[in-house]
């Protein structure tokens, strides 16, 4: 029988994962649609196609879309001569990288030791409270996502959130809410 | 560039510094803190202002790295009469101009810790806030423009690269860090000299060194705010070690969560090879470097040396048995000098100043000084570096200024998730490795989280819990099993439903991870909960529900 991963298909008479996306679009043709993978193909290049470069490239794909798509993730394997299994196994392993979009804006809420000592947890509280979201959750528009990090480095200034790229300090639970929503105009 | 170039260069700006056309500097803080909290806005605005009043030609306005009470911040230093104002928002700059430099008397209500103390200092090295520290790692820092090559070169900046690359042999390097009895600041605190020196005698056309700034202890910010105020002393250290050891390649690993330090760490990278002081042939003599930035990738465990070599090989960042030790065989199964980033940032000091020097600083066991970043309920969260063997109340009350709201001191946490906690009665404990050994606790990478009584010892206990069961890398079965199960009971605990026998369970436990897991990682994991167990048992206890 054949089974499904999140990325893969087993084929047992092969005895071989296939990327789920390799019949979806023809690798050679990538870089052609897509200026982010333009950027991608660049970043090959200037590593080399070493295959220890991996993590550095996925650095760049993820930044480029925010997530790693699987046509993207199916481009690098190929590009780079791994098995499957190597790139996704390190795509897994590192918090950095995913697989599903986080959202068109973030919500990142620190919760490393001075937040959480400050109370990182209250304002993940007030999060679910006013907006139904959990850390790790997007919106069904995919308009906002929450998450946590454990500590961005500015602990003096806990509890510290960071929405989309701007570093909020000293944040009170009850402004959270006001101001993801001054952020992102109401949801 | 040769060495008479680099001669020439550091004299023509030291001259430049001397007969300065500026009458005053005034340093606006841009570490990590201040810039959350506006600066980068209050620097455009003081810029605006002395434009618009026609200063420009008088007063120098620059960027800095961390200036240390970060929650102060945004925080604008004026020089030379080191008046420090806190919390500076654009409203209130036309005023300080005005008083500071046109009426010549500073704002005594503006000034740092005004709002806290009965008066506060007119210069600031009077404060005990500085007083009691001693900067030799963040001696630039707060102080120079760390995006400017020349500022480091004023501050003496690459003269000991240049001293061991003209007048010292490797071997003599060695023995001079040797003689500093600088131990490594990452956390396990191994004499950096002995590493040195093994990583030397391993013979191979090829060494590496790298720079760990993976800072993965959640809560601490000190590689980061060394990497950002003054990412050349970093260079520098590594450039030394790689002559030491016989490198001719660096890598600086550095989290991804820290933009602004990998941006100016590698802006750092490029203009050092402008100058020659890095790259082939450095500064005209046999002895190449390079140097390359990796990004972490957020995974805690590739703060642990052996895995992040498989990191930056691009693996994934799962530990292995050692030995054999990077030092014999690391990158690319190259010997490998792995130091932290305060390591590197003390070295040049030390070559310029000698180890003896270094060494009488501290205690016996523990020379020098060590950078901690302050936080929790603690009046001034921020960076302090002081000698090694200041007692904790030091740190506590005269530097941090007490506790917030008044409160009780009630805990400290060092070493973060693999550290332990240090209860009221050991406040005069002094901070060094060994003492901190002897309360069940470690010095680790100088995170150090100041508790009140809002904090629940247990719920201490299980949150790092937490952290090391989502960070396990699950290599190992009594990492991986082990903190989820101690982690349950102590949800358990937490919740009230725990009978004396998870506890016990909990104890046990707690002893077989620590003894049988791989890396670090798990075997400091129970340390929190252990540390907990022997300073507040009580708080266990009285969670415990009788059986029925
Ligand atoms: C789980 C774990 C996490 C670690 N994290 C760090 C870290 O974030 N930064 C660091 O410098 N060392 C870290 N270390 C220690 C390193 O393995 C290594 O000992 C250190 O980088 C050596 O440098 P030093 O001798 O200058 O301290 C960690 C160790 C373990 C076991
Ligand atoms: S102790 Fe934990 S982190 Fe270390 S190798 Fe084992 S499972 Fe991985
Ligand atoms: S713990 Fe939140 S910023 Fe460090
Ligand atoms: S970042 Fe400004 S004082 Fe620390």
């Amino acid at each position: 029988m054949d089974f499904e991963l999140p990325l893969f298909l087993f084929n047992k008479n092969a005895g071989e994962f296939y990327m789920k996306s390799d019949t979806a679009v023809p690798v050679k043709d990538m870089p052609k649609t897509d200026p982010r993978m333009k950027l991608i193909a660049a970043k090959l290049k200037k590593e080399s196609f070493k295959p220890d470069a991996l993590i550095e490239i996925l650095h760049t794909a993820q930044n480029a879309y925010g997530y790693l798509p699987k046509e993207v993730l199916s481009y690098i394997t190929k590009a780079l001569h791994l098995p499957p299994s190597r790139v996704y196994s390190t795509v897994t392993f590192y918090h950095f990288f995913s697989l599903k979009s986080k959202g068109e804006h973030t919500c990142l809420v620190c919760t490393g030791t001075a937040c959480y000592v400050k109370g990182a947890q209250a304002i993940l509280n007030e999060i679910e409270r006013g907006l139904g979201l959990k850390a790790g959750q997007v919106t069904a528009d995919n308009k906002l996502g929450v998450q946590v990090a454990r500590c961005i480095g500015a602990c003096g200034l806990a509890p510290a959130v960071v929405l989309d790229d701007e570093v909020q300090a000293k944040v009170a639970p009850e402004e959270i809410v006001q101001k993801i929503n001054a952020k992102i105009g109401t949801l | 560039m040769n060495r008479q170039d680099l001669k020439t260069i550091i004299y023509a700006e030291k001259k430049k510094e001397e007969t300065n056309k500026y009458k005053h500097k005034i340093c606006v803080c841009c570490g990590a803190g201040c810039i959350s909290s506006g600066s980068e806005e209050v620097m455009k605005k003081l810029q605006e202002e002395i434009k618009t009043r026609g200063l420009e030609n008088e007063v120098e306005v620059i960027p800095t790295g961390c200036m240390g009470p970060c929650n102060q911040g945004p925080l604008m230093k004026f020089l030379p009469e080191y008046n420090i104002y806190q919390k500076v928002d654009c409203s209130n700059i036309a005023a300080i101009v005005q008083s500071q430099l046109i009426e010549k008397k500073p704002i005594e209500d503006l000034l740092l810790f005004a709002d806290s103390r009965e008066k506060p200092f007119i210069d600031a090295r009077d404060d005990p806030y500085f007083k009691k520290q001693l900067k030799i790692a963040l001696k630039n820092c707060g102080h120079i423009n760390p995006e400017r090559i020349e500022d480091y070169l004023v501050h003496n900046g690459y003269l000991a690269l240049d001293k061991v690359l003209f007048e010292m042999s490797p071997e003599e390097v060695i023995a001079e860090v040797k003689q500093s009895r600088i131990r490594g600041r990452g956390g396990a605190g191994y004499p950096a000299g002995l590493k040195w020196e093994t990583v030397y005698k391993y013979v191979n056309d090829q060494k590496y060194v790298i720079c760990n700034g993976d800072e993965g202890d959640p809560g601490a910010f000190m590689d980061r705010s060394v990497l950002e105020g003054n990412p050349h002393r970093v260079l520098e250290g590594m450039a030394i070690a790689g002559y030491a050891i016989g490198a001719n390649k660096g890598y600086a690993y550095i989290r991804g969560e820290y933009p602004l330090a990998i941006k100016r760490f590698e802006l750092a990278i490029k203009q050092a090879k402008k100058l020659g002081l890095l790259g082939n042939n450095i500064l005209g003599t046999t002895f190449s470097f390079d140097v390359e930035v990796r990004i972490g990738a957020g995974a805690f465990v590739c703060g642990e040396e052996t895995a992040l070599i498989a990191s930056i090989e691009g693996k994934r960042g799962t530990p292995r048995p050692r030995p054999p030790f990077p030092a014999e065989s690391g990158l690319w199964g190259k010997p490998t000098l792995i130091n932290n980033v305060e390591t590197f940032a003390a070295i040049s000091p030390i070559i310029n100043n000698g180890g003896e020097w270094y060494s009488e600083i501290g205690t016996p066991k523990s020379a020098g000084t060590k950078v901690f970043a302050l936080a929790g309920k603690i009046n001034y969260a921020g960076l302090i570096e002081v000698p090694m063997g200041t007692t904790l109340r030091e740190i506590v009350f005269d530097i941090g200024g007490g506790i917030q709201n008044g409160e009780e001191f009630k805990a400290a946490q060092t070493g973060g998730p693999s550290g332990g906690c240090i209860p009221a009665e050991h406040l005069d404990v002094k901070m060094d490795y060994e003492s901190l050994v002897s309360l069940g606790s470690i010095m680790g990478s100088g995170g150090l989280i100041i508790m009140d009584k809002s904090s629940d010892m247990v719920d201490v206990a299980r949150f790092f819990m937490e952290f090391c069961m989502d960070e396990s890398c699950g290599k190992c079965v009594p990492c991986r099993v082990g903190t989820r199960m101690m982690h349950d009971l102590l949800q358990k605990i937490c919740d009230n439903k725990a009978t004396q026998i998870d506890l016990d369970r909990l104890e046990e436990l707690a002893v077989y991870v620590k003894e049988t897991s791989l890396c670090g990682l798990g075997g400091s994991a129970p340390n929190p909960l252990l540390s907990t167990l022997r300073h507040f048992r009580k708080e266990y206890e009285s969670r415990i529900v009788q059986h029925d």
